[in-house]
Formats: C-alpha cells, structure tokens, sequence
C-alpha cells in the first residue's frame, strides 16, 4: 500500500515537495481548522445540488438518496452552502471542539 | 587548447558563462557587479550568445525571473553585489526549497549603512541560511574556473540546488588579470547540457510551491539540508574531474604552507593572496606560520577543516563581516563550532578587519598572528576583536 502523504519518510516526497498528482489535496485533513459545521435538515432538501455547485471546496458529495452529504475533513465551514440553498434547508452549528 | 588572455575578471566570468552555454540570464546592474551582465547583454545582442537576456526592474524580479527559467528546465544565471543580493533575500529561500539549480556570481560588496560601494563579506554573510551552495574565488583564474564547475555542481541530479560564486567586489571584479580561458569543445565535454529532473511542461503538469502543512514542512527541511550537506561530495568530485581534465586543482578547503605550522591564518576570498605573501615573510624568519582559506563557505566543510588542525595550537581567522553582537565573526563562529569537540582543539582568535574597503596589508596580517598567538598563550577569552580601528 503507498504511504499517506503524512506518512512519508523526509527523503520520499517529490523533488522540491512539489505536487505532481493532481487531486492530491484530497490526501490532506484540511477540515480541522473549521468553526462551523453545515448540517441539512433532508425533509426539506429538493435535491437541486446547488450547494454541490457552489462549495468552493468539493467537500459537498451525492448520497444515494439524491440529497448530499459534506465531507467534513475537508469542509472549511465557510458557510456558502448554508448561504446559496434554496430551500434554507442548510444551516450552520457552532463546532463543539 | 588553453589560450591566454589578459581581461577583466568581470569579463572573464561573463566567457565563461557564455561558455557554460546559459538559456536565460536574468539581472539588474548595481556596482561592482554590473559588468559581467553588461558584458553577457552585449554577447546576447550581438548573436554571441543563443539565450533569453530579460531584464528586470529589481533584483527582487530578477530572482524571480530565474525561478521561473529555471523551473522551466532552462539553464539559469544571474549576478548581484551587496544591497541588490538583499532585495531578493525573499526569493533566494525559495530557490533552493524548490530544487532550482540556479548560478549566481556575487560581486561582494558592504551592505549599507553607511552606503559603501567597496569590498566585504556582510551581503554574502546576510544570506548565509538561505541554503544555497557558496564557494569564494581568489583571484580572475579560480572566478572564471569556479563560474563554470558552478553549474556543474548545481546541475547534478544529486544536489539540483543552486549556488553562488564570491568574487571581492572591484579588489577582483575590476582588476584585469591573465585567465587561461578554455575553448568551447572541451567546455562541452566537462559540463553537459542541463537536463532537469523534473520542469514545468503542459504534457506532464506539476505544481511548484505550493502549500506545506505542519505536517510535512519539518520533513521538507530535513530533505533540504540533507542535500546541501551532500553536496559537499559532489563538489570535490567536480573539483577532481576539473582537475584531471584541464591541470588546476581545487579543494574545499585549501592550505598554503600549513606543513608543521604551530599558527594558521584562516582567510576568504581574495585577500588570502596577501595573506600568502605575509605567511611567506613569516617563513623566511622561521616561524612555523601557514595559512587555511576557506574555498567552500556552505555547506561548511567540517571535516575537511577539522583533518588541517593536526598540531595547529593557534588559529587566527579574519572576517570581513561583523555578527553584531554575536560570539565572533561569522567565520570564526561557524569554526569554534566545528572544532569544539576535537581533541587539543586549537586557540580560536576571531579578527574583523578588511570592512566597506579598508585594505589589510602584509603588516596587518603579521600583526594578527602575533596577537593571536600572544592570546593563546594567555588564554585570553574574548569574542573577536575588530583591528586597525581609531580609538
Ligand atoms: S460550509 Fe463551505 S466548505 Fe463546507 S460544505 Fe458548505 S460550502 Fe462547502
Ligand atoms: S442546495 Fe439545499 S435544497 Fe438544493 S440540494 Fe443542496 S441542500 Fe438540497
């Protein structure tokens, strides 16, 4: 199995720590520094994947139902989902710890 | 075959640039470095020279030009001296993070204030943790020398890191000397054309520069350093290669007359030639007296030094630089440090002396091996001591 990128030994990452995977970010928990977390109510959700448009962060995903889920090791809690859906049917909680 | 030419070491560096067959120079003139890119422009324009010249507005720009030449696989050159060497202080970290084998000549030059357009060490000194390669020539011949085993050195898959070559602003830079200039074929055959490792290319795409988290940034550190302090193979390997393929020899660190000397002198850069001739004074009135001067300034060649301190009780080391407010000149630190834990560890004096422009002559040196040799036998403790100062 290949390392985790935080896994890696100091002489395994590419020359000059650049970046020659696209998409690698994903490898990364960019979520944790977030203060608020979205959370939907689905009873109202269209499912017009609005939000899934407008996150800035791709951390808005399809569940199998039509609705969406967020991916909260990426989600930087910026809210714009909770901002842009139609419905109102996102809002944002204050992160506990 | 080897012809003579008797030129301006400024010039001779820009021959040998053009030699090294350079893709890209970027710089922005400031005294005393700006007539090797002058000259470089003028081989460019009159078709001498097949590279992209790109001024710039501020050596801020010209190092970030040469970033991006040399991320785009092109081989990469740039002068600067003194104030413009700290303008681009910001780009010079990144360089070598990213792994760019970029060439600089350093014209070296007091930084201000006062302003001072003359001769010391405080900009290279300034720049000193960057984690570029630095090495100091003497005199024309070890410049025009140096400037192309540079880009060999930098270019190799080993190291890919880049460097600087130290010539003492006018004292070398203005001065015209005899250069054994080699001709192209024989260039050819020593320095390759530069293939990167890795280059920025749409059919392969990667990003440079980008984020490092906490959890990577240490790591990245680590594998940057680890490759500078390796680099110091590569370059006696280059040393040595030189040396076979064209009769001059060079070392990391070099000695002069050191044999069954009690007291050394410890320069750097081209006042070590008059430091020779006050050593050779001193030889014929029998004093056991030599001389070490510092060739490769990072990655401090440690050992090497540590193996030239074999029967020496006395080391006085001159630097053109001050650590105000520091534990000794920026030489004579970095060697306390490497011989701290040897064994009968010579007598480290620290001098300042040769600031903004101010000559040290025969006599100076005499007299610093005379003070430093009185010190050691009192066991003087002191940090350093700046010499030929007004009281
Ligand atoms: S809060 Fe921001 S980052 Fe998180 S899912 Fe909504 S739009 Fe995306
Ligand atoms: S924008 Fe609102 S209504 Fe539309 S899919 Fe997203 S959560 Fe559902």
């Amino acid at each position: 199995m290949t390392k985790k990128f935080n896994e890696k030994a100091w002489h395994e990452y590419d020359l000059g720590f650049m970046v020659s995977k696209p998409g690698c970010a994903a490898e990364y928990r960019t979520g944790d520094w977030r203060s608020q977390r979205p959370q939907t109510n689905k009873d109202k959700c269209i499912k017009c994947g609005v939000c899934y448009l407008v996150c800035p962060e791709g951390a808005i995903v399809l569940a199998a139902d039509g609705t969406y889920d967020f991916d909260l090791e990426h989600c930087k809690g910026c809210g714009i989902c909770a901002t842009e859906c139609w419905t109102g049917c996102i809002s944002m909680a204050e992160e506990g710890e | 075959m080897a012809k003579r030419v008797g030129i301006e070491v400024s010039l001779a560096i820009s021959e040998a640039v053009k030699l090294a067959n350079v893709d890209a120079i970027a710089a922005y003139p400031i005294t005393p470095q700006t007539h090797i890119v002058e000259h470089l422009s003028e081989l460019v324009a009159d078709g001498e020279l097949d590279a992209a010249f790109i001024p710039v507005e501020s050596e801020h720009s010209a190092m970030s030009v040469c970033a991006g030449t040399s991320a785009a696989g092109a081989r990469t050159y740039t002068a600067t001296s003194s104030q413009g060497l700290a303008l681009m202080n910001e780009i010079l970290y990144i360089i070598p993070a990213l792994r760019l084998p970029v060439v600089m000549t350093i014209a070296n030059r007091a930084i201000s204030g006062p302003i001072s357009i003359w001769n010391d060490h405080s900009d290279i000194m300034g720049v000193r943790d960057t984690g570029w390669i630095a090495v100091f020539a003497e005199n024309g011949q070890e410049a025009f020398d140096l400037s192309l085993m540079a880009f060999k050195i930098a270019e190799d898959h080993r190291v890919l890191l880049p460097i600087s070559v130290n010539i003492d602003g006018f004292t070398l830079s203005h001065v015209i000397e005899p250069h054994e200039f080699l001709g192209q074929e024989e260039v050819d055959k020593f320095l390759p054309e530069y293939k990167p490792a890795v280059q920025l290319n749409p059919d392969a795409p990667v990003s440079m520069g980008t984020v490092g988290i906490p959890e990577i940034f240490t790591e990245a550190k680590k594998c940057q350093d680890e490759v500078l302090k390796g680099s110091e193979a590569v370059v006696k390997e280059v040393f040595a290669e030189f040396g076979e393929m064209f009769g001059r020899e060079y070392k990391v660190v070099e000695t002069y007359r050191s044999e069954g000397a009690e007291t050394l002198l410890m320069t750097m850069g081209s006042v070590s030639e008059t430091a020779m001739e006050a050593i050779d004074k001193m030889r014929d009135e029998g004093k056991a007296v030599g001389l070490i001067r510092l060739r490769l300034w990072r990655p401090f060649p440690v050992e090497a030094l540590r193996a030239e301190m074999v029967g020496v009780k006395t080391l006085a080391v001159i630097d053109r630089a001050v650590s105000f407010g520091g534990t000794g000149g920026p030489v004579a630190s970095e060697v306390r440090s490497a011989l701290y834990s040897i064994d009968q560890a010579p007598y480290v004096a620290s001098f300042i002396a040769g600031l903004g422009g101010r000559d040290i002559t025969i006599d100076d040196f005499i007299m610093v091996v005379g003070q430093a040799e009185r010190m050691a036998a009192e066991k003087e403790i002191h940090q350093y001591k700046m010499i030929g100062v007004r009281e």
